[in-house]
């Protein structure tokens, strides 16, 4: 089973240090990390997925409300959500396989966005199993290299992690 | 609005916050802040360590409840620091460290006496900072002591560069303590829950209070008086706790866990429901895990969530300040007899002090239980005791019958050996009319023992009671019981202390039979001067009762019965 958290924290330096930091000496085994920008100039946005296998969610949640830095911080694994992550897929190719790979990529609403003399690179954006699904079938063919970003996640609808389940007060940073 | 150096605004800030002593020691990278210090109502203690300013900057918290300020320069101070900063951490101490960089043009060069060490503190200390510019500086500063004094307290450390230091701006205190403010703590738990934990407790026929440190932190001493007397449950303690509970209070069943009394923990292990409050299940107070108290269910009454279900699975957590709980509490347990359990607890309280070390014969050489009942006896329980650690804390913990809060300042979590001296320091300077009394094996002692100098050049009295066994005992006995007597490296030869104290011009005293102890005692009371007391102790006495390091909570090793 994996948990999804999502951290919004301030664009500081350091600040991605002490949440890895964190998970290093608590021992938290964490699948994917991402960060980037929000609408907000000051606030980033971190999505955490955690295998609960070996480390327990709520664990992971308070050690990161617990951060100074850490502006709050919501487990949205029980709310629904809208959850990406893209892949770039590097796939051994001859020219008459092209269109062989373009179909199968627009199946999964991929598309090749490079060609070379023996290989094309695929993108695909989506759900993490659908991503997998498409990665299952290309790799028959070669794949000569790999980049997902892990994924990213939204609360679907009015919900954000800083109104969220009756545990924040809300955030001034974020009207 | 005046221009201020950054080196004027620590101190600008330091008494905004009410500051009136700090410990530190100078070097180059904070030359600028030392030389501002002169202009202000500030008193500076120079250890003779840094080590030691933290551990004193941590004595002087725990013993008010203020926090402690210590003052390094950049590298080798700011790494010497890095123990005590530890020991604040393990213990929830608040401490603001302060340590002088390298300039900012030259950070990451490797220039001289340049150490990284908000990435070396990053996670021994609550929150860090690395000031870069001047105008940053007050408000880092109002943060910093914000943050080591809130919630659950802790040490925090202002990097400031010597350029920063130099560097002029308007200054101004700033009103709001954080730029951008936590997300505050509920500020009532809900009714359900407290009616959850109300009829947990009202049920419940062999209940166990457990209760730490986060007691006195929140000051909830009375109400979980209150709280005891009105339900009738006993009390069990965490190192950390002692004090937070009166032990003269019948309800009261004294420290709990490794080294705790047996009844204490045949309690724990039998309950059927603990109530913790303010503690976090450390593997000194629950032993094996698997075992511990299986048949109870949990509520944990806790400020800090990541303690909540860490160690121990936990029925009901209520996250909170421990006092602001109890008082939603109290109206709604109720007072029930419990008879048979109490009946249960007295017998295994009855079976206890027929071992008990002070129910034993004199011999002819000196037991340290002794030496530390008789000093609680002659001080009548009133000292401020600051116990070092191994041997001498645990007799300490057992023998010193605690009855008010602060009254023992310990390093618990950390387990700093060295620590008593410097924090005894620390704890004088915060209540200069506490009887202060460092309890202190001859291991530890020699680790932080030049700041004898401190003391003798802050005209503090302190009396110091070195439990002399010529061992590094707690190790020897571990080797005793697990290592069959194979004493690696645990015999330490120390100086003659009552002539090292002589060269400090300390009064001192050797003490190696019972009946001399409680005038020593009394003798260094009645002395205006710091005095020091040798108490040359037989050499193989073990702590009991003992449970071993990860056994069941009941497996312990008892107090041998000796044929009377």
């Amino acid at each position: 089973m994996k948990h999804t958290l999502v951290a919004l924290v301030e664009d500081k330096p350091g600040v991605l240090n002490r949440v890895a930091s964190l998970f290093r000496r608590r021992a938290f085994n964490i699948e994917s990390l991402t960060v980037g920008r929000t609408h907000e100039p000051n606030v980033s946005r971190m999505t955490i997925l955690v295998d609960t296998e070996q480390t327990a969610p709520h664990l992971v949640e308070a050690n990161l409300s617990k951060l100074i830095n850490v502006i709050d911080v919501r487990d949205v694994t029980h709310t629904p959500t809208v959850m990406r992550d893209l892949a770039l897929i590097k796939v051994r190719a001859h020219a008459g396989e092209l269109a062989e790979i373009k179909q199968l990529a627009e199946i999964f609403r991929g598309s090749i966005v490079d060609v070379a003399s023996d290989s094309v690179i695929v993108e695909i954006t989506g759900a993490e199993e659908k991503i997998s699904g498409l990665i299952e079938l290309l790799r028959p063919r070669g794949i000569i290299e790999m980049v997902r970003t892990g994924q990213v996640a939204m609360v679907r609808g009015h919900g954000h992690p800083s109104n969220g389940n009756g545990n924040g007060n809300g955030n001034p940073l974020i009207a | 609005m005046a221009m201020k150096t950054g080196a004027q605004i620590i101190w600008e800030s330091l008494v905004k916050e009410g500051v009136e002593v700090v410990f530190g020691y100078p070097g180059g990278a904070i030359l600028p802040a030392y030389d501002a210090m002169l202009d202000y109502p500030i008193h500076h203690v120079l250890t003779r360590h840094e080590q030691g300013a933290a551990h004193a900057a941590d004595g002087y918290a725990r013993a008010s409840g203020k926090v402690g300020v210590a003052i390094a320069t950049s590298g080798p101070g700011a790494t010497n620091l890095v123990t005590g900063i530890a020991t604040a951490m393990l213990d929830s101490s608040p401490i603001v460290c302060i340590t002088g960089q390298v300039g900012t043009s030259v950070i990451g060069s490797d220039a001289f006496q340049e150490v990284d060490i908000t990435g070396v503190t990053l996670p021994i200390t609550k929150h860090n900072y690395l000031v870069t510019h001047v105008g940053d500086l007050a408000q880092t500063i109002r943060e910093a002591f914000h943050i080591a004094r809130t919630g659950r307290p802790g040490p925090v450390l202002i990097d400031i560069p010597k350029d920063v230091q130099n560097s002029k701006c308007e200054f101004v205190y700033p009103s709001d303590p954080m730029l951008y403010p936590r997300r505050p703590l509920p500020s009532r738990v809900p009714n359900a829950t407290l009616e959850y934990a109300a009829e947990l407790i009202n049920q419940s026929e062999r209940p166990v209070i457990l209760a730490g440190h986060g007691v006195l932190i929140s000051g909830a001493m009375q109400r979980l008086i209150e709280f005891a007397d009105k339900t009738q449950i006993p009390v069990a303690l965490t190192l950390l706790g002692l004090g937070v509970f009166p032990r003269q209070h019948p309800l009261c069943l004294g420290m709990m866990g490794m080294h705790g009394e047996a009844y204490a923990n045949r309690a724990v292990q039998n309950a059927d429901l603990l109530i913790a409050f303010g503690m976090r299940f450390d593997d000194r107070v629950t032993g094996n895990l698997k075992t511990y108290a299986k048949h109870a269910k949990k509520i944990h009454v806790e400020i800090d969530p990541a303690e909540i279900s860490k160690n121990v699975h936990v029925d009901l957590p209520i996250q909170g300040d421990a006092r602001a709980v109890l008082e939603q509490l109290i109206p709604l347990v109720t007072t029930k007899p419990r008879r048979a359990w109490h009946e249960q607890i007295r017998e295994w309280r009855m079976e206890t002090e027929a071992r008990d070390i002070l129910r034993q014969e004199e011999s002819d050489t000196l037991v340290p239980a002794h030496v530390m009942h008789d000093l609680w006896q002659a001080t009548e329980g009133q000292a401020l005791i600051v116990s070092d650690v191994g041997q001498n804390q645990m007799w300490e913990a057992q023998y010193y019958r605690h009855d008010l809060p602060r009254g023992l300042v310990t390093s618990g979590g950390l387990g700093t050996m060295g620590f008593a001296l410097p924090a005894a320091i620390g704890a004088k300077l915060a209540r200069p009319d506490a009887e202060v009394w460092v309890v202190v094996g001859d291991g530890g002692f020699q680790m932080t023992m030049p700041e004898l100098a401190t003391m003798v050049q802050e005209h503090l009295k302190l009396n110091i009671a070195i439990i002399n066994n010529g061992y590094l005992g707690m190790v020897r006995q571990w080797q005793q019981m697990f290592y069959e007597r194979r004493y690696a490296a645990t015999p330490i030869l120390s100086p003659d202390f009552c002539k090292l104290a002589a060269a400090y011009g300390i009064t001192a005293l050797s003490v190696t039979q019972r009946d001399e102890v409680i005038p020593a005692v009394q003798a260094a009371r009645a002395h205006p001067g710091p005095v020091l007391i040798d108490f040359r102790v037989e050499q193989e006495h073990c702590v009991y009762p003992m449970v071993p390091a990860g056994a069941d909570l009941q497996a312990m090793i008892r107090r041998p019965v000796q044929a009377q």
